[in-house]
Order: structure tokens, then sequence, then C-alpha cells
């Protein structure tokens, strides 16, 4: 297992990270977009794993990080959907150019 | 507290009690209300004269002052406060039982005059209210009360003027009689500050005392004081005198009063010609000594403005084709006699003969002119018109009046043996001793004064051959319009008869009454020319006035528009202060002062607006900006822990 | 006595109004409020006398509780004739609103709602000893204000009422800065917010010369000093009549209140110091707003312009620092607080009838409704300084006040001031002929009703008023003269260089 340079694990999950973002920045569903937040939120996990395993491997502060942001997420993903589906229900659509009614 | 109390109170309690439920409950019992007190107060009156003038007023052979009332109204400073009393002196008394008698006079003249008036009752009010602020001027024994009472007067004579309130010219000329005088009691307030700063007091007596007192350190500081080259002194008597001349319509501040004859002629008679506009004469009567002793230079100045008033006004009348507008010249002519007798005279003994006759004139005038103008409304209410054309040849038509008028006029003309003649005769000898041009222009004067008069006199019950038949149908007027007249008449009569000087005098001693028989024929003479000139040229209806005011030309047109002082107010009222201070001020307030503060509130609504421009409301904008920024602090976190 | 009851009573009608539905309930508990609050102003006034005589202390009827003990904050009260005489004059003009709203139909418990609890605000302010809780009493005062234009105006009322609100908040801010640099400049001391410590204290007067202009100045906004007087004409032409005559009533004088009870009392060497700015401003007030006045063609604008120039005599009495001036200007502001709320009731009356308030197309009013006529000329001829009514006791006051100053600026100020009285009375008689006397311009005014009996009764309480200070200035001048002795002896110490 450990033949696998920390820096390859970083690579993935820096890749990660940035499908995510650029996931984020470009779809206008929704729906993708929650899911590129969960990728985000998995590559930042994938570190704090890998940094655990790697420089601290007598502590377990980076598995318990990870199991919070996964709670985290799965709690942020039910409310998100809750507001996607009320925003649905009002707009008839999941498309987040429709809901711009935020400025002023 | 004495009875004498009632005297303002009566006219007071009249003006409440009529002006609340007039309208209502006491429509008709109003006028009966208001004359029943009036009548009572000159009861008092005549009461307070005789207790004063022969019983308790002199003590060692002069007549002093005194104070049955007197209390703190309203407190300034320890030493300066507004004292509300009675001051009973010489001129108080004869002024007390002057108001009283002509309002009497003409509350009863009302009640006939004003009969079927919608206001009736508001009249009757205001005329009480009137009387009220007239009496408690004449008896005030602090400058601030004169004050006070000044503009109560101003205020009732406004009201009056405007009595006929739908016609606009009428209301016209109350707010400009009222703002004209207004101006003038500026000049009074500014005098009185500057009287009460160097005396310390607002009381007669005190400042009276401390202003003649050559040692005391008032006076000193009151002279040595000094602005745009006169004394404080000066100032303050100059600028008291301004409101004088305001209320007494002297030149320049005169244009109101024949503006002012829009009111009822009862009111003219009572306010603008026998009580209200001598309040000035009488203001300064009432300070005389402090002009007489303590500052002469302001003392010129009145003779000055008087003489030329009189001279002035008397021109005027002479051009005037409302019967009102005559009397009103004439009223503003006599006035100005009053006033340079003053002028002329000095304090003390024999020398001091100008305030006699001044006081004198202002009693025998009040009596005349006041008869002249009851007169004139009979007349006015017979023909229903102010005009000299729509006149003439109603001698036949109503006897008592023409009778009354011709009177009158020999009283003002200074005919022997009647009032005016007497008073005027003081005037003259006082000008004669005092200043000799002041004395020719005054004989001129009068001899003018009776060519007006008579001209008036003739247009009105001669000319003519007879009056149109179609207003024959009513009377000469109710017995309560006549009685009046009947009684100023013997009034005008007698009233030269009595011994001034045995009651007034500058100083309170008792002063001899002479006439020199020598020095009248001059006078008297002139006056004589100007009734024949009148008689010739108006008795008949001819073509002589016509022609002698062609020939005049350009001098008689000036002279008929009152040398266009009028259009000159108007024209710095209307168009200086409107255009070019009022109508800037609310401009720059409208547009630069408020102007500004919108334009904060602008700016930040536009700066707003631009910030709010990056709210786009979507939601992966947002989210770069936040990557953008979380980055941009990383770098400057690194950057500043040196790092990079 | 206890003074909180003048902030519980209002406040229990605010309470009660909330749980009541009729219409005419409403009003008759606005009412019975207002009226309740008239007998306890003026059993407190008795009372005061009646205290005072036999005591020497400064303020009367104190109280002080904590508040916040960590900030030093007190709830103290006390009341001295100042005071005295702004509660009732607060009490009267609050009954003659409540009355002369009778027929306010829009929302009309939340209209007397706020009007109600917009006196609970002046009452806190009048009696606060406490710098922090009379700052909390202002903002109370000013707020439902913005409520009553924007909802009830008329006009522009939108824009007025944010005008109005703005303006008041920034003169409350400044007024903010300048409490808390007091308190901060105290806390070393322990002195807090507490007025009558502070008062003692001699300020280093580098410390007055910088508090002084932001209280001064922020209590000056609502005073409508010059030149942030701009509030004035919109907020009041906008407002509805009851909400007029409060601000103009009322809430103008809890500036001047606060420019003599704060600012000039805690600070008099400043005060001194800027005399010669604030009497140059508020001789400009006093002209500028009545030459102004000159050219307006709405009765409300008119009047709102002439009580900036009203309200600069206050100013003008305070910035002259002598004992006649500053009795002066507390006799202005009863005066003033009078005779305009009579001139905006008798402005919103006649505009009630006409529907105008258009001096062109008024006229010959008099005619169809005298008494309101007779109202209206009267409050024309207090506000021109008529004597026998009240605003000639308080001009002349402060005239006498300020003549005591020899030196020529302020006698050329005096004189200027004097002056405005000319120009008042020219506006006043354009007003009066224009919309009173002449023929009736329109012929549907000839049906017009006179006065109702809320209406007559708001007018003869309001009347009533201006005659007592009017004919017997001495009760209303006994009241005040000490409490502006203890506020001069202050200013005196200068001179006395303690």
């Amino acid at each position: 297992m450990n033949n696998v340079p920390l820096i390859h694990i970083l690579f993935v999950s820096t890749a990660l990270f940035f499908i995510g973002v650029y996931g984020f920045f470009t779809r206008r569903n929704l729906i993708t977009m929650l899911m590129s937040v969960e990728l985000i939120l998995n590559s930042v996990n994938i570190n704090f794993v890998a940094f655990n395993k790697y420089l601290h491997p007598e502590n377990h502060d980076g598995l318990f990080f990870s199991f919070f942001i996964i709670a985290i997420a799965a709690a942020e993903a039910a409310v998100a959907i809750a507001i996607i589906i009320n925003l649905y229900r009002s707009h008839r659509s999941i498309d987040v150019e429709d809901a711009n009614e935020l400025k002023l | 507290m004495t009875i004498l109390v009632l005297i303002l109170l009566l006219p007071f309690l009249s003006f409440v009690v009529s002006g609340i439920w007039g309208r209502s409950h006491l429509k008709n019992l109003s006028g009966s209300i208001g004359t029943t007190s009036i009548f009572a107060a000159f009861i008092i009156s005549c009461q307070t004269a005789y207790q004063y003038f022969f019983i308790d007023g002199m003590i060692a052979g002069k007549y002093v002052a005194q104070f049955p009332v007197n209390f703190h109204w309203l407190q300034f400073t320890p030493d300066l406060s507004i004292n509300i009393g009675m001051m009973i002196d010489p001129i108080s008394v004869m002024m007390l039982l002057v108001v009283t008698f002509i309002s009497l006079m003409v509350h009863i003249y009302s009640l006939g005059y004003m009969k079927g008036e919608e206001r009736y009752a508001t009249y009757y009010s205001f005329l009480s209210l009137f009387t009220f602020s007239m009496l408690g001027l004449v008896v005030a024994t602090n400058i601030f009360q004169t004050y006070i009472f000044w503009e109560l007067v101003g205020v009732s004579s406004f009201l009056l003027i405007g009595f006929y309130y739908n016609k606009p010219s009428a209301v016209a000329a109350s707010k400009k009689a009222f703002i004209v005088t207004r101006f003038a009691d500026l000049g009074f307030l500014a005098g009185i500050l500057i009287l009460s700063y160097y005396s310390g007091s607002l009381d007669f007596k005190e400042i009276i005392s401390r202003y003649t007192d050559l040692s005391s350190p008032h006076l000193q500081s009151a002279i040595t004081a000094s602005f745009m080259g006169a004394s404080a002194l000066t100032w303050g008597l100059v600028l008291v005198f301004v409101g004088g001349a305001g209320k007494s319509a002297m030149f320049p501040l005169h244009v109101w009063l024949p503006d002012a004859m829009e009111g009822p002629t009862p009111v003219s008679a009572l306010i603008h010609a026998a009580t209200m506009v001598v309040a000035g004469v009488f203001l300064v009567a009432r300070l005389f000594p402090i002009f007489a002793i303590s500052c002469p230079a302001a003392l010129h100045l009145v003779a000055v403005v008087g003489i030329f008033s009189s001279a002035f006004a008397a021109l005027i009348a002479c051009t005037q084709t409302d019967i009102k507008r005559v009397l009103a010249y004439s009223t503003m002519s006599q006035i100005g006699f009053m006033m340079f007798a003053l002028g002329v005279s000095k304090y003390g003994s024999e020398s001091g003969l100008g305030y006699m006759a001044s006081m004198f004139h202002l009693f025998t005038h009040a009596i005349f002119k006041a008869l002249l103008f009851l007169c004139a409304g009979s007349v006015i209410h017979f023909v229903h018109s102010n005009e000299m054309k729509d006149m003439g040849g109603l001698n036949k038509l109503m006897p008592i009046t023409h009778l009354a008028f011709l009177l009158g006029c020999l009283a003002i003309a200074g005919i022997p043996p009647f009032a005016g003649f007497f008073s005027k005769e003081e005037i003259l000898t006082a000008a004669f001793e005092h200043d000799k041009l002041i004395y020719y222009v005054a004989i001129i004067t009068a001899g003018l004064t009776s060519f007006y008069m008579f001209r008036l006199f003739f247009s009105i019950f001669y000319s003519k051959k007879s009056f149109s038949e179609k207003i024959n149908h009513h009377s000469e007027g109710t017995f309560t319009m006549l009685l009046p007249q009947i009684i100023l008449a013997i009034g005008s009569i007698l009233a030269g008869f009595i011994p001034f000087g045995n009651y007034i005098s500058s100083d309170g001693w008792v002063l001899e009454n002479h006439i020199d028989w020598n020095f009248s024929i001059l006078p008297i003479s002139l006056s004589s020319i100007g009734i024949l000139i009148a008689g010739f040229f108006f008795y008949k209806k001819s073509d002589r006035p016509e022609n002698i005011s062609l020939q005049l030309g350009a001098l008689y047109s000036l002279v008929k528009n009152k040398l266009y002082i009028d259009e000159v107010y108007e024209f710095v009222t209307k168009k200086l202060i409107f255009r070019f201070i009022a109508r800037p001020a609310a401009w720059i307030d409208r547009n630069l002062i408020d102007g500004s503060i919108n334009t904060i509130g602008k700016a930040t609504q536009v700066f707003s607006l631009t910030t709010s421009l990056w709210q786009s409301g979507k939601v992966q904008a947002y989210s770069i900006w936040f990557l953008v920024g979380t980055l941009g602090v990383l770098l400057m976190s690194l950057h500043f822990l040196q790092i990079i | 006595m206890n003074l909180n009851l003048l902030i519980i009573f209002p406040l229990l009608t605010c309470l009660i109004l909330l749980f009541v539905k009729d219409n005419k309930t409403i009003k008759s508990i606005a009412l019975g409020g207002a009226v309740l609050q008239l007998i306890f102003s003026i059993l407190l006034f008795v009372q005061y006398r009646i205290q005072i005589a036999h005591s020497s202390s400064k303020m009367i009827f104190e109280s002080n509780t904590t508040w916040f003990s960590t900030l030093n904050i007190n709830y103290h009260i006390g009341v001295d004739g100042i005071s005295v005489a702004m509660i009732l004059l607060t009490a009267f003009v609050v009954l003659a609103g409540v009355l002369v709203s009778w027929k306010v139909e829009k929302m009309t418990k939340e209209f007397f709602f706020l009007l109600t609890l917009l006196s609970a605000g002046a009452y806190g302010f009048f009696i606060s000893l406490d710098l922090f809780s009379m700052f909390f009493f202002l903002e109370v005062a000013v707020i439902p204000k913005y409520l009553l234009i924007g909802i009830w105006g008329s006009g522009k009322k939108e824009y007025s009422a944010n005008k109005l609100a703005l303006m008041l908040m920034g003169g409350s801010a400044l007024v903010l800065v300048g409490i808390l640099g007091l308190y901060y400049y105290s806390s070393s001391k322990v002195y807090g917010f507490d007025l009558m410590s502070l008062s003692t204290q001699m300020i280093p007067l580098d410390k007055q010369l910088i508090y002084f202009p932001f209280l001064f100045v922020g209590f000056g906004v609502f005073t409508a000093i010059f030149p942030f007087h701009t509030w004035v004409p919109d907020g009041h032409s906008s407002a509805p009549t009851a909400a007029s005559m409060f601000l103009a009533g009322i809430s103008m004088k809890l500036g001047g209140y606060g420019c003599l009870r704060v600012a000039t009392f805690i600070m008099p060497e400043a005060a001194h110091y800027y005399s010669p700015y604030i009497v140059i401003l508020s001789t400009i007030a006093i002209l500028y707003g009545a030459f102004a006045t000159m050219m307006q063609k709405d009765l409300k604008y008119m009047n709102a312009y002439s009580s900036v120039s009203h309200c600069g005599f206050v100013l003008l009495g305070i910035g002259m620092l002598t004992p006649a001036s500053i009795n002066g200007a507390v006799l202005q502001m009863i005066s003033h607080g009078l005779m305009t709320a009579l001139f905006f009731a008798a402005i919103g009356m006649i505009y009630e009838r006409a529907h105008t308030r258009n001096v062109n197309e008024l006229g010959g009013l008099l005619k169809v409704m005298p008494f309101i006529g007779t109202i209206f000329i009267l409050a024309g001829l207090c506000s021109l300084g008529l004597p026998g009514l009240s605003g000639f006791v308080a001009e002349m006051t402060v005239f006498i006040g300020s003549w005591a100053r020899p030196e020529k600026l302020y006698r050329i100020a005096t004189i200027l001031s004097c002056a405005s009285i000319v120009v008042t009375a020219v506006y006043i008689l354009r007003a009066t002929g224009s919309t009173l006397m002449g023929p009736i311009k329109n012929n549907s005014f000839s049906s017009l009703s006179d006065a109702k009996w809320n209406e007559n009764f708001a007018s003869v309480l309001l009347l009533a008023g201006i005659l007592i200070l009017g004919m017997a200035p001495f009760v209303v001048n006994d009241l005040i003269a000490p409490a502006t002795n203890n506020i001069m002896l202050n200013i005196l110490r200068i001179s006395n260089g303690i």
C-alpha cells in the first residue's frame, strides 16, 4: 500500500476538486451543481485521509474529520434537495439562471 | 385697585362679550352694551378729571403724576420689567376725556349708521377693543405698556379698516395700514431697546428722571455712546419718533392714512381723525422732557417733519375729490401742526408754550375733526358715494348736517371764536417766537386749510342747484346719528374757551393763556381769503376750477397723484423686496440648500445602485467571486507572512 | 408625584388600543388617554409650584434607577420649571391633535397608536436627566413620524417621510456622537451619562470645543437650524394635520430643549466660544425663513417656513446667553408650540373642507366659516407678535435679552431679528387677506360648513394656552425663571472664573 506516494493521491484529490469546481461553475442544473459540490467535499475527504495516513498515522483526527464531512454532506444534500424541490415547485425549473430573485 | 380700572375694564368686557356671543345671542344688544360701557367709562373719566384737576392733582402749585395702579406684568431681569398700570397726569387725563368722549359719540352715531349691518356685533366688539387699547395707551406708566397698546390700537385699526372684508380695496387698505405702521413700530421697538438699555428701566418716570438729570450716569453713557455720528440717546429718541410718525401719518410714513378711509366712516372719525393718529403726538409729548432738555436735535427733527407734513398734506388735500380723503389729508396736516408745535417748544414756563398749544390743538382738533367726519358720514350715507361730483346742493336736504359741517369748517379754518382758532393761535405764537421760517410756512398752510375745507363744504352743500330727486325719499339720518353731530358742534364752539394752560403745561406749572389780537390779524385774514377763494371757485358750479387745474398742468397732476409717493413705495416693496429678496430666498432654499441635501440623498442612492449591480443573483457568479476572494486573501496572507 | 406615570399613561393607552377593534372605541380611548395626560400635567404643574416653594434642589420629583450597570446607564428622571412647561405644552398639543384627527378613517387604530407613542417619547425626553435615556426617547419620538407621514400623509408623502426621517436621524447621529464623547470623557470619573453630574464638571475647553458642535447642531436639526431646516417645509406639508401639529408643536421643541439643557448647560464655555456663530446662523434663519415664507403659495408650506423663522428666535435666545434671552427662548418654544399647532389645525380644517391649500384658489372663507376664520386670524396675529397673545411676550423677551449684549455683532443681529416682525406681518396679512377675505372665489365654497365640536374644542384649548401666556405671562415666567437661573449660573461660572 505504501508504494503509492502521497503526491499521487494529492493529484487525484486536486483533480477531483477542480472537476467539482468546474462542474459547479459551468452547470446550470442545480442537481448537477449539488453533485459537483459533493465532488469537492470528497476531494477534501481524500486529502484528510491521505494526510492522516502519511503524516500522522498514530492519530485519527483526519478520519474523524472525514466522517464529519460525510455527515454534513448528507445533511446538506438533504437540505439542498429540499430547496431544489421547492424551487421547482414554484418556478417549474431547476435552472440556476432562473433563480436570481435575490438581487435587489 | 381703584374705580379707575373700570375705565379700561368696561370696554374690554364689552369687547369680549360682543366678540364671543355677539354673533349668536346678542346680535342686536351689542350696540347697547358697547355704548353703555363706554358711557360709564366716560363718566368715570370726567370724575377722574375733576378729581385730578380741581382736587388732588396739584401739589404746591404743580401738577404731579399719580400711579393708582401698577403691577409687574413680565419681569425680564431684576431691574427691567414691563409694568402694566395707570399713570394719571395732565395729558393722560386730557386724553382719557378725549378718547372716551369721542368714542362715546361714535358709538352713539354708529347705532344708526351701522344699523342692519350683518356684522353689527363684530363692529361693536372691534370698536370696544379699539377704545380699550387706546385708553390703555394713554394711561401707560411704562414705555413697553405704550408699545403693547400701541400694537393693539394698530390691530384694531386694521380690523376696522378691513371691516368690509369682501371688498378687495378695503382688504388692501387694511394691510397697507398695518404694514406701514408695523414698519414704523420697528423703529419704536428699536428706540425702546436703546433707551431702556442705557436708562436701565422701562418706566416713564424713571426714564425721564434719569435722562433729564444732567449729572446722572445713565444720561452720560447714553450721550457718549455714539453710532454713525449721533449719540445713542439721539438714536433712541429719533427711532421712537419714527414709531410716532408712523402712527400719526407723518411724511414719509403717511401713505396708509388716506387709504384707511376704506373703513366705515364712524371708524375714520374715531381712529383715523381724533384719537389713534394723535398717538404719535402723545408719545412725543410723553417723552417731551427728554427731547427738550437732553436732545434738542431730535426735537428739531420733530419740528421739521411736522411742518413739512403739514404743508405737504394741505397741498394734496386741495386736489382730492373723495371727501373722506380730503379729510384724511387735512387730519395729517393738523397733526403736523401739533408735531411742529412740540418741536418748537422748550421745557418749562413761557417757552413751553408750544407744548401746551400742541395739546390744546390735539384736544380741539379731536372734537371738530370727529364732527367733520361724522357729518361726512351722514352725507355719504345719504348719497351713497364718496365722490364730490356726486354731491352738491345738499344744504336744503340736510340742514342740520349742513350747519354742523359749517361749524366744523370754521373751527378748522381758525376763525374766531371757534375752537380751532384758539389752539392754532397758540401754535403760531409758539412758532413765531422760535423759528420764523416755520411760522411763515405754518400760516400759509393755515390759509390753504381754510381753502380746501371750504372747497369741500361748498362742493357738498352748494355748487349744484338741487340734488336729483330720486334719493329724496329718506331723511337726514336717525336721531342717534344727529345727536353726536349736535353735541360735537356745540363742543367746537365752546372748546376754545377752556383756559388750557391752567391744566396742561410742559412742566406742570400753570401757564397763562393770552391771545394777542394784533398778532392774530394776519392768520385770520389769510384764512378768510382762503374761504373767499374757495367760495369764488366752488359756491356755484362753474368751469373755473377746471381752468385753473389745466393752467397748472403737470404741477397739478403731480400733486393730485400725491407726488407719486405711493408708487415709489409700491416699487420698493413689490418690485425690489419681493423680486430681489423674497423670491431669491425661496429659490435658494428650494434649489441650493434643499438641492444640496437632496444631492446627498441622490448620491447615496446612486452609489448603492451601482454597488447593487454586483449582486447579479446568480449563485455561480457569487461563488466565483468567493473563490477569487479566497485566493486573493490566501495570496495576500502568504505575502505578508513572507512566504512568497 | 411619580413622573413615570407620564410615560406609563401613553404606553398603557397604546397597549389598550391594540386590543380594540371598533373605530369609535379606539378614538374614545385615545381621547381619554390624552385627557388623562393633560390632567396629570396640570397636576404636575400645581404640585411643582407647591414643592418648589420650599425646596432648594434644582430638580424636583427625582428618581434614579440603574438600567445597565456595567455601562453606567441610569434611568434618571426629574423635572424643573422648563420641563414642566414643556410637558404642559405636549399635553395641550397632543389632546388637540387627537381631537382634530377625529375623522381619520384609514387604519384608525394604527394612527392613534403612533400618535400616542409619539407623546410617550416626548414626555420621556423632557423628564430624562440621563443622556442615554434622553437619546432613547428622542428616537422614540422620531420613528413613528416616518410612518405617520408615509401612510396618512398627502402630496409627495414618501419623499417627505424619507427626508424627514433621514435628516432627523442624521441629527440624532450627531447627538449620539456628542453624548458618547462626553461619556468617554467622563468614564474615568464615573459620571456616565448623568446630566446633572456632568454639568458640574469643568470639562476642558478643547474637549468642549469638539463635542459642543455635535450636540448643538444635532439638536439644532430638530429645531431647524440653518441650513439643516429643509425637512421642515416638506415634512410639515405632507404630514396629516395631527402629525404636523405634533411635529411643529413638540418635535421642534425637543431640539431647542436639547440645545439648552444638554449642549449649553453642560458646556457653557464652548457655548460662549460658539455664540457668534449660533447668533449668525439663527439670524439668517429668522430673516431668510421669513422672506422665503412670503413667496409660498401653499398654506402649510407657509406655516412651515414661518416655523423656521420663529424657531430661529429660540436659537437666537440660546445663543445670546443672557438670562432674559434664555427665558425668552423657552417662552418662544412654548408660544410657538401652541401657536403653530393652532395654525396647522386651522389649515387642516380649511383643507379638509375646501380640498386645497393654495392661497390663490382660496378666498372669502371668513363668510362661510367664521369660527375657523377667526382661529386662523388669531393664530396669524399671534405669529406676528400681537400683544395679548403669546408670540409678543416671547419675542420681546428675546429682544430685550439679546439687546443686553453690547457687542456690535449681537446688536446688529438683534435689530435684524426685530426687522423680521415686519416681514412676518407682510406674509401673515397676505395669507389671511387672500384666504379669508375678499370675494368667495369658488362657488363650491359657499356650501362649506364651519367647525365641528371636536375642532371647536381643540382650537379653544390651544387658544386658551396662547391667551394665558399672552395676557398673564408672569404665570409661565415664574415657572421657568428659577430653572433658567440655574442654567445661567452655569453659564456665568466663566465670568466668575470658578
